[in-house]
């Protein structure tokens, strides 16, 4: 991958782009609560750029956050960034169960203190064949893994989304069987381009992205970087995931990135870039290729889609 | 009682309010105020509207059944050539705007993807209905021929329902209440039909 630092948003737009943000009055409200979560922030601008292509842009902050499929909050693009206002993200924890040394449950706030947040601008394809470019703020998740002290019996990582139908007006109707749940092989999981995320545009996770913390694997159909982690499970077998159970004709484990691989409902051929008119080529595995090309080298990725 | 003339008086706004949306939303969609994803939205709204206009012709051959309601089936030829209208514009939005006249992709699509069979065969049964809704091809037909050329209006409302309910990823309620609607109502004139075959048209 070809990194031209001038053709792309360099750091220092962004970082304006960023106070620009914080002084519009909804974001001045969520500043206010954000010290904590950038405690560590490490703003190396070649860690920011690492991983873009010279024709890379990066969408708006508003691009970013009133187009989102979170069906916890509703089933349209809108819903999340509508229904999401009740939602309290804070105090957070996540239970640490199946096969660790010792299942425990860790508090954010501790989690945070021991990992150092970085910038990773990453694209994200969304099966429906949109993609964006978002800057996020967050840290490798095979971080969270060391601190987790699997056992080396474990061979996959699954995660839960919260399930408070009361704060998630979408979870009260059976629209997927909730929690939400996703998974990832172990090599995935440690693969460094895997990151928990927990800021986007330096601000905390906004509710409707998946608030206070959320998986991001770029290489991947957007479904499988799911949102508002409370449980992280180690296990030896292939765990179900949410779309997989509801349609594994459309839906796959794996779902990287593939357009080679056809999609019943969508061409996975091209893609619409958001703010963009004409689609474009998408790319294997989202143009993250080189780095993860090696995970599949002995999986037929048409079986294994 | 509603004469057919507080009927046909009633068409010219009937008209301008069928066609007010498509108008606002090609403005909203050259001025960029038809949200961040303006190609897949367009496309969204006019299907949509198009299967409500389908639906709303169907209803208005059961309404006509109620006495005082008799003429209100003047009204039919203007709303379902309105939903030819909206398909047209849809199907042309996916042609031109998502696909860019991409004809072997959009081939392809139509092929391979069940939901976009769906809906474009649906189109092509609509072709026949709006060429034939004139008065003069009803002369020129015969009214029982057009009167079968007309029952493939059926035909359209199933496939437009299924083109949306196959496209929906989780929540299949509005779907499928169009779905029961269109059930509905094709039981009501099959229903129609058993009982009282000599009034049935």
């Amino acid at each position: 991958m070809k990194i031209l630092s001038s053709e792309i948003t360099p750091y220092k737009t962004y970082l304006n782009r960023r106070k620009f943000i914080k002084s519009s009055l909804a974001s001045a409200l969520l500043a206010t609560v954000s010290s904590s979560v950038f405690a560590n922030h490490d703003s190396n601008s070649s860690v920011y750029n690492k991983y873009l292509n010279e024709n890379d842009k990066l969408n708006s902050y508003e691009e970013i956050t009133t187009y989102n499929n979170f069906y916890e909050f509703g089933t349209h693009k809108k819903h999340p960034h509508l229904n999401s206002g009740n939602f309290k993200p804070r105090p957070w924890s996540i239970k640490i169960d199946g096969l660790v040394k010792k299942p425990q449950t860790f508090d954010l706030e501790k989690i945070l203190s021991n990992v150092t947040i970085e910038d990773r601008v990453y694209r994200l394809r969304c099966v429906e064949a949109w993609s964006m470019v978002i800057p996020w703020q967050g840290f490798q998740l095979s971080e969270l893994i060391k601190m987790a002290e699997p056992l080396s019996s474990a061979k996959y990582v699954q995660f839960v989304t919260v399930f408070r139908p009361e704060e998630m007006p979408g979870q009260q109707k059976r629209t997927i069987i909730w929690p939400y749940r996703e998974g990832l092989r172990m090599d995935e999981a440690m693969n460094p381009l895997t990151i928990l995320a927990t800021g986007l545009y330096g601000h905390e996770m906004p509710n409707q992205n998946g608030a206070p913390i959320r998986l991001v694997v770029p290489w991947k159909y957007g479904f499988k970087s799911i949102k508002s982690i409370v449980e992280i499970r180690f296990l030896d077998t292939q765990p179900e995931t949410s779309w997989e159970t509801l349609a594994p004709w459309e839906y796959g484990f794996y779902a990287n990135v593939n357009p080679n691989v056809n999609h019943p409902r969508w061409s996975q051929g091209t893609e619409r870039r958001i703010g963009e008119f004409k689609r474009r080529e998408t790319l294997m595995f989202n143009g993250y290729e080189k780095e993860v090309a090696h995970l599949y080298k002995d999986l037929d990725l048409t079986k294994f889609y | 009682m509603f004469s057919t003339r507080n009927f046909n008086r009633s068409k010219p706004v009937l008209f301008i309010l069928i066609l007010f949306p498509s108008l606002l939303w090609a403005y909203q969609f050259v001025t960029g105020n038809l949200g961040v994803n303006p190609i897949e939205k367009l496309m969204d709204e006019l299907g949509l509207m198009a299967l409500r206009l389908i639906i709303i012709t169907l209803m208005i051959t059961t309404l006509s059944n109620i006495k005082p309601l008799k003429s209100i089936v003047v009204l039919r030829r203007m709303i379902g050539l309105f939903a030819f209208y909206y398909v047209c514009l849809h199907f042309s939005t996916y042609i031109v705007l998502d696909h860019f006249l991409d004809m072997k992709f959009i081939i392809q699509d139509i092929i391979k993807r069940p939901f976009i069979t769906f809906g474009f065969i649906s189109f092509l049964f609509l072709i026949p209905l709006a060429s034939t809704s004139t008065n003069n091809m009803i002369k020129r037909l015969g009214f029982k021929l057009w009167k079968k050329i007309h029952y493939l209006i059926y035909l359209v409302a199933i496939l437009a329902s299924m083109h949306f309910y196959v496209l929906v990823r989780a929540d299949k309620t509005e779907p499928v209440i169009y779905m029961g609607i269109i059930i509905l109502l094709l039981l009501h004139r099959i229903f129609k039909k058993l009982t009282r075959p000599q009034l049935a048209q």
